[in-house]
């Protein structure tokens, strides 16, 4: 466990060989020279499983500082995949947002050994509830609340599909909430630990909602999925839980996948037998309280 | 390769997929059935290093149906180069094998023609700057390459397999007159020697190298899959004389053979020989393709490696073109780049994929 290593421990880990973690199916391995960094690394992945070295990682991650003016002017911090920068620095004090959107674009462009969907997930009772992400739908805020009541937290971002099995796997993260959700959050789950805001990224302000240990802890349990909900958020939108059929939830849900095209046969196939597996519905909510309540008396009938 | 620890597994992994060769390695695993015994981690990398590959191959595969599609009625053959030949034809090299375009060779009279049928049938143009489109149709040995806008594969229309400006000068009416039809009749691939000569020819005397190791894994399939008929040895070198590319064949055996140990013949290869450089010249290329094809520890760049790489790099335009038009040349990208730079300053490249 992350944690069981002190602070200065990691720290030098992640200067030094590097630090090996069990995220979901997935070994990272994370080095980076930024204090900062380091400490909410240690905050957000503490209950995360250390892995032995040597490993074969699935990731090689490094937040490190470009070299340069950039090192003392308006300081800035780079992702590196396996030594290789795919996108533009952010500025240094925003190395931990970075780390995330980095390693989810590094899952996105590598792991076709899933059916990846942009989909949020949450387990209950056995069974994987899918809320797959469509522009204003209020994904993360909804995936964030059902968390903070109960449901078992499998990935904020990601739906990993099994291709031989269909059965979900889980990716638990700190899930980034968004600008008003934070607020919307702290309020609906005072309880919730919810780490700095980083204002002016990509997306606005963020900041990063724990994800509750027994999610960690049961992350190498998959389960097969049973609903597929597709969330819409709208101001004084009435709560409605409408049915759709199977091919109209295939559609929609092949298009939200990272890699359903890439899959070819497979994809297809996946797609297929997820949706037969699911009853799909819409959701048209304003209110959390009453949309979580929808979706609890969904699982327990 | 069961044997290997974890740590030289994860290495080898990163290595593999730095030189676009984990497919390849993971198809052989698959292949002789190793992959069973894998540790579930590079077995998973593999799999996702399949699945990318067959993407990319299914795509080429369509992109060639809808060019057909296009020619219909037309009677101009469609010569498909590296990538699109090994893999419609189903020779080795294909095995895993990504490929990034689809690689014509078109006769140069019917060149306009072609350009236009595809122009018409919705492909665009991807070079749209004006020094681009220019440089490719006075200088190169291929068109602006085409894009479709639905699709994300481009296509290169050759009319000859070395640029117009080198110094090495291959008959291209030779290459088409002894191309060889496929199982559909309406495409062609190069005949064996010649397959062999262009890939030499790209990689050594016109790439960049920046894939230098596929390719020249590629060479030492085709050299071990065509070799098995006694004559290809001997055909490939008289072909190599008549075309002046005995060089080129000549690095390849090389290399291939050192490298890769391709189990090139004694005989084919002194009588490659004759195309060998000066001993000089031929020590400086050891170290450098030595240096550039050897992959490097994704955490420990070396500066030999990136200077080696900056020196082939000038050495393939050197061989491209004669020193004043390549002053000239490298002047205008320089200025281009400035301009480009100023252009999309302020922009972020953020994009979620």
């Amino acid at each position: 466990m992350l944690a069981g290593l002190a602070g200065e421990a990691c720290r030098q880990r992640l200067t030094g060989k590097g630090l090996l973690l069990k995220i979901g199916p997935f070994t990272v391995e994370v080095r980076s020279d930024i204090d900062g960094f380091s400490h909410l690394l240690r905050q957000f992945y503490g209950q995360f499983s250390l892995v032995d070295a040597p490993a074969i990682a699935d990731f090689h991650v490094q937040i490190v500082r470009p070299g340069g003016v950039r090192r003392w002017w308006r300081p800035q911090v780079q992702f590196l995949l396996d030594g290789q920068s795919p996108f533009r620095p952010f500025q240094l004090g925003h190395a931990f947002p970075l780390f995330e959107w980095g390693l989810n674009w590094g899952i996105a462009m590598q792991a076709h050994q899933y059916l990846m969907l942009h989909s949020a997930a949450v387990e209950r009772a056995g069974k994987v509830l899918i809320l797959p992400a469509w522009p204003g739908c209020g994904k993360s805020t909804l995936c964030a609340a059902l968390v903070s009541r109960g449901w078992r937290l499998f990935s904020d971002e990601f739906g990993l599909v099994r291709t031989d099995g269909g059965e979900l796997v889980p990716l638990p993260r700190p899930t980034p909430l968004k600008n008003k959700s934070i607020e919307v959050i702290r309020d609906f789950a005072p309880d919730a630990t919810i780490g700095p805001a980083f204002h002016g990224t990509r997306k606005g302000t963020v900041a990063h909602l724990q994800t509750p240990d027994a999610s960690v802890i049961q992350s190498h349990i998959p389960a097969p999925p049973a609903w597929l909900v597709f969330p819409r958020y709208r101001a004084g939108a009435r709560l409605h839980l409408k049915p759709i059929d199977k091919p109209q939830a295939f559609l929609k849900l092949a298009n939200n996948s990272f890699n359903y095209r890439l899959l070819g046969l497979q994809g297809f196939q996946t797609v297929t037998r997820l949706v037969r597996h699911c009853d799909s519905y819409i959701l048209s909510y304003s209110n959390l309280d009453e949309a979580v309540e929808t979706l609890n008396r969904l699982a327990d009938a | 390769m069961t044997d290997l620890g974890p740590g030289e597994w994860d290495l080898l992994l990163r290595l593999a997929r730095r030189a676009r060769l984990l497919g390849r390695l993971a198809s052989i695993m698959d292949e002789t059935g190793d992959i069973e015994q894998l540790p579930a981690s590079v077995r998973d990398q593999f799999v996702a290093a399949m699945v990318f590959v067959s993407q990319y191959q299914r795509t080429a595969r369509w992109e060639i149906n809808r060019i057909l599609a296009a020619l219909e009625g037309s009677d101009v053959p469609l010569v498909l180069l590296k990538g699109s030949a090994y893999i419609l034809a189903g020779l080795p090299p294909s095995r895993g094998r990504l490929l990034s375009d689809v690689d014509l060779l078109i006769p140069r009279d019917s060149l306009e023609s072609f350009e236009q049928t595809l122009l018409a049938g919705g492909w665009e143009s991807v070079k749209l700057e004006e020094y681009d489109q220019r440089y490719y149709r006075t200088w190169m040995h291929e068109l602006p390459p085409l894009r479709h806008p639905e699709r994300l594969i481009e296509v290169d229309i050759h009319h000859t397999i070395s640029p117009l400006t080198s110094r090495l000068r291959p008959d291209p009416e030779k290459l088409l007159a002894d191309s060889i039809p496929l199982a559909d009749s309406r495409l062609r691939i190069l005949q064996p020697v010649d397959m062999v000569l262009h890939s030499a020819v790209h990689l050594f005397h016109d790439g960049e190298l920046v894939n230098g190791l596929r390719d020249l894994v590629d060479q030492a399939d085709l050299f071990r899959h065509f070799g098995k008929n006694a004559v290809f040895w001997e055909e490939l070198v008289a072909r190599a004389r008549m075309q002046g590319l005995l060089r080129p064949l000549f690095y390849s055996m090389r290399y291939t053979n050192r490298l890769l140990a391709a189990a090139i013949p004694g005989a084919a290869m002194a009588a490659a020989g004759d195309g060998a450089p000066g001993s000089q010249v031929l020590r400086l290329m050891d170290y450098l393709i030595e240096a550039v094809m050897i992959p490097e520890h994704p955490d420990i760049p070396r500066r030999k490696r990136a200077v080696a790489q900056w020196l082939l790099y000038v050495r393939s335009h050197w061989l491209r073109m004669p020193p004043g038009m390549l002053l000239q040349h490298l002047a205008r990208k320089q200025i281009m780049h400035w301009k480009h730079r100023k252009a999309t300053a302020g922009t972020l490249v953020q994009g979620k994929q």
